[in-house]
């Protein structure tokens, strides 16, 4: 039986770490709340251009309407965009994270070269130990990254893209479900696939007045439409990053809660234990005289 | 029937209203306006003045590009940003109109685009700011100058 000292000290010390990792989910819970509103306030827009997309999809077929970041290519170059958090403590999120993204950066059936575009330093840091090659990196993006931060790295890939130094761009990310569940997931960004048109809209697409043209519009539109699927992406990710912190901070919380009970329990029946020889001590002492 | 006219940004649905009577919008081939039963049209936006005309009243936004649709009495803004009238900093956007002009006289191609760019911007924001000033210093008598 360890003694009464020993087991208060460390009493103290799981309280301090409970009052960190209560203090980490704070943190997290507010971060997570305005994450996941701009998460979710991006997508009206994301759905509406999808949406003017699809009315555009008539014309895509159309070799008059054809654009660069819609041509297909034989597959030889895979370039993936990988988010990630820059911080860990976030529970089990970016080993799933890693172990998604490997089957198909380290998988044999991609096939062919495989280059990355790590966002977030947890990614950057576990494929580089795999020797894979990356043609950009991102880091330190801020927890409410704007359209501006993510621009550069949608703007990368698609210069990639045109140049013919990748043939396909995918997108891994942690998609948001809700605050207990994040999913990881593969989205291809490049080339852009064709929307398809809304049943029953069908009819109506030829009547579309253009301007300037369908090219040109085609040609505005699709730079910002992979814009678009990155930084929604990225706040995705952010939300799902910290409720995942939030979720395990709390955990952690809960599980030294737990611990400090249990070891309070062991220290009572210390303390008592040492109680009882005491007095037996004494009465022992004392009968010993009176003998 | 009024139209109903949307302006989303890629952070946020800035406006949504059901009682439009007319949209003037910054189209890339000169102003246009929307009435009721305009025909379906898809048309990219430059920077410059959106708006919106609703019963007498009319309210003012700036948008920096984008798209318009319109279908069926619906109509969409997409816009790269857009603010309200009284969103807009005057200060800040004098200031790039500066800056921008001084970068236009040295700049190389690349980003004498980007200064023109954003020149553009810049004269959209004030433009908006002239009308809306116009608009409420006519009703509390003209003031000159300023």
């Amino acid at each position: 039986m360890a003694n009464t000292r020993e087991i208060r000290r460390r009493i103290r010390s799981v309280e301090n770490t409970a009052k960190i990792t209560n203090a980490l989910q704070l943190v997290a819970a507010s971060k997570m709340r305005r994450a996941q509103d701009r998460a979710l306030q991006a997508r009206p827009y994301a759905e509406k251009m999808r949406e003017v997309l699809g009315h555009l999809s008539g014309l895509i077929g159309d070799p008059d309407a054809s654009h660069a970041l819609l041509e297909r290519r034989d597959v030889r170059e895979t370039s993936v965009i990988f988010v990630t958090p820059d911080r860990g403590l976030c529970g089990g999120l970016i080993a799933n994270l890693e172990r998604h993204a490997g089957e198909i950066v380290l998988g044999p059936e991609t096939g062919g070269d495989v280059s990355m575009i790590p966002v977030g330093r947890k990614g950057s840091d576990y494929f580089r130990r795999f020797g894979v090659n990356y043609h950009a990196q991102f880091q330190e993006l801020g927890d409410y990254p704007g359209l501006a931060e993510t621009q550069p790295i949608s703007r990368i890939a698609m210069e990639e893209y045109i140049n013919g130094d990748v043939d396909r761009v995918l997108l891994v990310y942690a998609s948001f479900v809700n605050t207990v569940t994040q999913m990881p997931i593969t989205v291809p960004l490049l080339p852009v696939e064709r929307a398809d048109a809304a049943e029953g809209e069908e009819a109506s697409e030829s009547e579309y007045i253009f301007e300037p043209s369908p090219q040109e519009v085609l040609a505005e539109l699709l730079p910002r439409y992979v814009d678009l699927l990155v930084y929604q992406a990225i706040l995705e990710a952010a939300a799902s990053e910290q409720s995942a912190r939030m979720v395990a901070m709390r955990n952690a919380t809960d599980a030294a809660n737990e611990m400090i009970d249990d070891l309070t329990l062991v220290y009572n029946k210390a303390r008592q234990e040492q109680i009882t020889s005491e007095l037996l001590d004494i009465t022992g002492g004392v009968e010993a005289m009176q003998s | 029937m009024p139209l109903t006219l949307e302006i989303i940004t890629g952070e946020r649905l800035l406006l949504r209203r059901e009682d439009v009577d007319e949209v003037i919008a910054p189209g890339s081939l000169g102003e246009l306006g929307v009435l009721p039963n305009h025909a379906p049209l898809i048309t990219s936006l430059q920077p410059g003045e959106l708006r919106v005309k609703s019963g007498g009243s009319e309210d003012d936004f700036f948008v920096s590009g984008g798209f318009l649709e319109v279908q069926s009495d619906q109509v969409t803004v997409l816009a790269d940003a857009a603010e309200r009238d009284s969103e807009i900093d005057l200060e800040r956007a004098e200031t790039a109109r500066q800056r921008a002009r001084e970068r236009l006289d040295q700049a190389t191609d690349a980003d004498r685009a980007r200064a023109q760019a954003s020149l553009s911007r810049s004269l959209g924001r004030l433009k908006v700011l002239e009308r809306r000033r116009r608009r409420t210093s006519g009703r509390e008598m003209a003031r000159p100058g300023a």
